[in-house]
């Protein structure tokens, strides 16, 4: 059987099976995250939240997904077809393409390149893409609204993103993310960088267009923003791109800072567990934000990310760097 | 297989199945449902107005400047992670080259900042 698996076609096999491994979790995971969202509000605000279909309304995703399927998908008669079509799957793509470099265990990465940091990063980047060709290819005034408050918006936070990953990068000496992860074995990045975790979930929220910071979809403003012409499928799957690039970003974070797949406090590891208990937290704290704060002004989040991230974020840059120079605590690189 | 562009296979793998999905799961919508197209479901969305005019018009020239100041800063990360990650190799000397490097865009950054590039009102 290794055999098999060393020639060509059977690594092509493996490795496609190790994809659907990671993908279809994934997608079931980010169709529960909408159903674990519903009810944490719900929950939030004392109510019961989608309890009809199923027990608990444990089959509420299906039957969503089932309604999305059968409606029929609308092309405003003033878009351009192609690059409306092209929009959704472009997002929704690019989320799932991300996880191709994600570690979920010791050796679990299925790409385990050496740059991962700068593939993700690169990645997240582009999502920027389908946001604005939706708007674009709309020809609806809402849409193209939405597509540019949301670029803008998802420009102004990457940018404090990469200082706080760089700033990671200096204390681990390696852009692979087994690397960072095994680099927290004594102890998780939260504690030593805590003001660089907290700009970085922030930050985060703000990528995903998230609440508090939904001002692309703001619904008491410019209806849905970039998606409001979109119908059946290509709406949803806007919505399974948001979902998974919430997944996306919760687990960067845990990668970053919070550890990875390494148990808290010296408890016993099963596997992917402690991974993926950290992503569902971070998700967890995604919906609970969604339920606590109300939505920032356009300008109070222009002003939070270019008048106190990035100047925090490089001022914290600098401060790490310095210190790691001073004490002579930078680590050596890993053998190339 | 073990080579370097032989570890990027899987990103290849990756994408096939990401359009594989996207692409059946839009098109087994559209075969699925039952397409009714009319004109006043195919105009664009404004509240239930006739669209005025084109969509594509002017717009603030702030997000312009957005994006211009976002080219700045992202290549300034870009040529940080680099320097992240050998920084035990070039010691105090590429150290301070990268702080002079910082502290010429520190500058531009308060410059933009005092010219009221930052604010929204």
């Amino acid at each position: 059987m290794n055999d098999f698996f060393a020639t060509t076609p059977g690594y092509v096999i493996l490795t496609f099976a190790q994809a659907l491994a990671i993908l279809v979790p994934l997608l079931i995971s980010v169709a529960y995250a909408t159903y674990v969202e519903r009810k944490v509000l719900a929950a939030i605000q004392i109510r019961k939240g989608p309890n009809v279909v199923g027990p608990f309304g444990l089959w509420q995703p299906f039957a969503d997904a089932l309604k999305m399927i059968m409606k029929e998908t609308t092309i405003p008669s003033g878009a351009n077809r192609v690059l409306f079509l092209m929009a959704p799957m472009l997002t929704f793509g690019l989320a799932m393409i991300a996880w191709a470099v994600i570690p979920v265990n010791a050796g679990w990465a299925i790409a385990d390149i050496n740059v991962g940091v700068l593939y993700l990063f690169a990645i997240s980047s582009l999502g920027v893409y389908g946001i604005i060709i939706a708007g674009w290819a709309s020809n609806s005034k809402y849409a193209f609204m939405g597509g540019l408050r949301s670029a803008a918006q998802m420009v102004s936070y990457e940018v404090s993103m990469g200082f706080v990953i760089v700033t990671v990068l200096i204390c681990v000496g390696s852009l692979n993310l087994s690397d960072i992860v095994l680099a927290q074995s004594r102890v998780w990045f939260c504690i030593p960088l805590f003001p660089m975790f907290i700009v970085f979930f922030i930050s985060a929220l703000a990528e995903t267009n998230r609440s508090p910071f939904d001002l692309a979809e703001g619904e008491s403003e410019i209806v849905a923003g970039f998606f409001v012409e979109y119908s059946a499928m290509t709406f949803a799957l806007f919505f399974l791109g948001e979902y998974a690039n919430m997944f996306l970003m919760s687990a960067l974070t845990t990668i970053l800072f919070l550890g990875g797949w390494l148990p808290p406090l010296g408890l016993p590891q099963f596997g992917p567990l402690w991974f993926i208990l950290k992503v569902w937290f971070g998700i967890f704290v995604f919906i609970w934000v969604r339920g606590t704060f109300p939505r920032y002004r356009y300008d109070q989040l222009m002003r939070l990310g270019w008048k106190v991230f990035l100047p925090l974020s490089l001022l914290y840059l600098v401060l790490t760097a310095g210190a790691l120079m001073a004490f002579g605590w930078l680590p050596s690189v890993p053998g190339t | 297989m073990q080579s370097v562009l032989g570890s990027y296979f899987p990103i290849l793998v990756f994408i096939a199945i990401a359009g594989v999905i996207a692409l059946a799961l839009v098109l087994g919508s559209v075969l699925a449902a039952r397409q009714k197209p009319y004109p006043e479901k195919l105009s664009a969305y404004e509240c239930g107005f006739e669209a005025f005019d084109d969509a594509r018009r002017r717009f603030d020239v702030r997000f312009y400047l957005v994006s211009l100041l976002f080219i700045i800063f992202d290549l300034e990360v870009a040529f940080l992670f680099p320097w992240a990650v050998s920084l035990s190799h070039i010691g105090w000397f590429g150290f301070l080259s990268m702080m002079g490097f910082l502290a010429v865009l520190t500058v531009g950054f308060i410059y933009e900042w005092c010219k009221g590039a930052l604010d929204w009102e």
